[in-house]
């Protein structure tokens, strides 16, 4: 099922929560709606999950205009961070609730509810709980339980809000990957908010990065890691620094000094670079500074380098070889290998 | 963790940070001694003292027996109408936010806080034939003071915080996401409430119901005023109890005294199994 959103606009007691965002969603894919905090994520997926109405604008389930349809009408599966699950229900009673509630007409029998439920606690490895209560299993039994709820309806889209947030960090990457993995096999249109950025980039086809409810940027987790639209985006996913510069007749210069870079549009900028993207220059132009912290990470040494004048200085973080002379106080100069400017 | 704690429920204490365990069983100890095991022990011994067959005639007397009945039907009618309206408005107060719902909320209180005497008296002219009230429903044929109907308007009053009051707190826990959960799986909003919300409030109305029904049991102030106290019809067992005070009959007093609790601790007990079954048949404790 295709989903379009088109310049939806929510309003929450007159203080907007998204401005006129538009996306498309492809049928099959698995997207994820990454930002920070009041980015309008969970916003942008309650509106199309029906649970909230929107101001403005419009929401198509394929050709379908969904916008004023209520969530019972959507027939989308949604997933709760708190898992939301009955707790008076057992776990199969829990997965069969959405087969339970249809009207007579449309309800399967009793025998074949139960080998549903029991079918889909099996898909989500829960085989042999289901006369529990949600009170007795762990977290990631409890998200997997409401996952199947989810699925039960044979629903067209699924949506799931930090499905994985309220959970410890090993359960956490183990259901990321078992998540991948039913989304292949069972192909449903799958949209989940997320404002962790590793479990975005490893899990999505598409990554929707927000900010202060707009979109920044819709692509592929290379295309947001390594061609980032905006200085939120650059700054917002991965490590990365950036320096106030000035470009005058296509030269980069950073207080004064020429940087070895070279730009099309003269004026004021930022430039962005990741710590990883450069190389150390003996000599030419670069950006030369002492250098006031080094950490050993792993398999490489971070240098914190402060650049500009005393008064106003800039801390700058590169990745240095192992054997680079980096200790505090030496002088490092150094050149961005990849970077950007934005005016 | 649930292991844990089904093993630990039945040490004799607790490792806890906080001290006073001793001191503090002991003072609730002594204390329910003094205030409620030391008068209910009086009124067993004194009831015992009238031995069994004078026991057995006293509260099987005519008056006595039709006493409880009213006593007891009221008490259980004005509950369960209760647990009906108590948990209607404690939805409202808790899902709904309108102009003057605090006031509406300290309302609720008001039946714990005003004498009963004065409630019995302001209804009993409510509800008189030519109350307010009253004189509307006799042309319909409905008499409400001076018939048990009254009792039960009466005990209504006085029981309705009881079940608010229980069922509140508990209803502002269930989560949004719980009925939006629901709702996303197609439930509509009858099958949300009576399949999803009600269910999971269940303990909390019964422990309503249970309070509610003993202090209607009990309840004499705000009654002997719109009962009409009519023997065999709209008198209730306290009230018997405290006229047999008056003719210096104790041992008809202390038998009616001592059925009444016998009945009440019996009805309490069960609905106490009733909730703990309930409590465990619906997840909160192992």
């Amino acid at each position: 099922m295709e989903i379009r959103v088109e310049k939806i606009r929510k309003e929450f007691d007159l203080y907007p929560a998204l401005h006129d965002v538009s996306l498309d969603i492809k049928s099959g894919e698995l997207i994820a709606l990454l930002g920070p905090s009041g980015s309008g994520k969970t916003t942008l997926l309650r509106l199309i999950a029906g649970l909230e109405q929107p101001t403005q604008g419009r929401i198509f389930f394929g050709n379908e205009d969904a916008s004023y349809k209520s969530v019972r009408e959507r027939n989308v599966g949604f997933v709760f961070q708190h898992y939301a699950l009955f707790r008076h229900m057992t776990v199969a009673e829990n997965v069969a609730f959405g087969l339970t509630v249809r009207p007579k007409a449309q309800r399967p029998p009793k025998a074949e509810i139960r080998r549903r439920a029991l079918e889909l606690l099996d898909m989500v490895q829960l085989s042999g709980l289901e006369k529990r209560f949600p009170n007795q299993l762990s977290g990631g039994q409890r998200q997997r339980v409401a996952l199947a709820r989810a699925m039960a309806i044979e629903p067209k889209v699924l949506l799931l809000d930090e499905p994985f947030g309220a959970l410890d960090a090993k359960v956490r990457k183990e259901l990321r990957r078992w998540l991948r993995e039913f989304h292949d096999r069972t192909g449903h249109t799958t949209v989940f908010v997320t404002h962790d950025q590793e479990e975005a980039l490893e899990l999505a086809d598409r990554v929707v990065v927000m900010s202060q409810g707009k979109i920044e940027q819709v692509g592929s987790s290379d295309d947001v890691y390594d061609r980032p639209n905006s200085p939120f985006v650059f700054s917002f996913i991965g490590e990365s620094a950036n320096l106030p510069v000035t470009v005058e007749g296509g030269a980069v210069f950073f207080h004064g000094a020429p940087t070895g870079l070279s730009a099309q549009r003269d004026g004021a900028a930022r430039l962005f670079f990741r710590p990883q993207d450069v190389s150390l220059a003996d000599e030419g132009p670069g950006f030369t500074g002492p250098v006031t912290a080094s950490r050993r990470l792993a398999g490489t040494r971070i240098a914190e380098v402060e650049l500009g004048s005393s008064e106003e200085p800039c801390h700058v973080e590169i990745e240095v070889p192992l054997d680079a002379a980096a200790s505090n106080g030496s002088v490092l100069s150094f050149r961005p290998t990849r970077w950007k400017l934005f005016y | 963790m649930i292991s844990a704690r089904s093993a630990a429920r039945w040490h004799w204490k607790n490792p806890s940070v906080i001290p006073g365990f001793g001191l503090t069983l002991g003072f609730t100890l002594a204390y329910l001694t003094l205030i409620i095991l030391i008068p209910l022990a009086a009124l067993g011994w004194r009831s015992a003292a009238l031995g069994w067959f004078d026991f057995f005639r006293l509260i099987t007397d005519a008056r006595t027996l039709g006493a409880l009945k009213v006593s007891f039907s009221t008490a259980l009618i004005a509950a369960v109408v209760n647990v009906v309206f108590g948990v209607i408005t404690a939805w409202v107060l808790v899902r709904y936010d309108f102009p003057g719902r605090r006031i509406v909320d300290a309302i609720v209180d008001l039946p714990f806080a005003i004498p009963t005497a004065v409630a019995g008296i302001a209804l009993t002219a409510l509800y008189a034939p030519n109350g307010l009230i009253g004189s509307f429903l006799t042309p319909l044929g409905i008499k409400v003071a001076y018939t048990p109907l009254g009792i039960v308007i009466a005990l209504i009053a006085i029981g309705l915080p009881f079940v608010v009051r229980t069922v509140q707190p508990v209803m502002q826990e269930i989560s949004k996401e719980v009925e939006e959960a629901a709702a996303s799986l197609g439930a509509n909003r009858f099958q949300t409430i009576f399949r999803v919300i009600l269910p999971g409030l269940v303990p909390a109305i019964l422990t309503g119901f249970a309070l509610a029904l003993a202090r209607g049991i009990g309840e004499y102030g705000s009654v002997i005023f719109i009962a009409g106290n009519i023997p065999f019809v709209s008198e209730i067992a306290p009230l018997l109890i405290v006229i047999r005070l008056e003719e210096f009959d104790y041992g008809s007093a202390t038998a009616i005294a001592t059925i009444m609790l016998i009945i009440s601790f019996l009805m309490l007990l069960l609905i106490n199994v009733i909730q703990a079954w309930s409590r465990r048949r619906f997840g909160y404790e192992q």
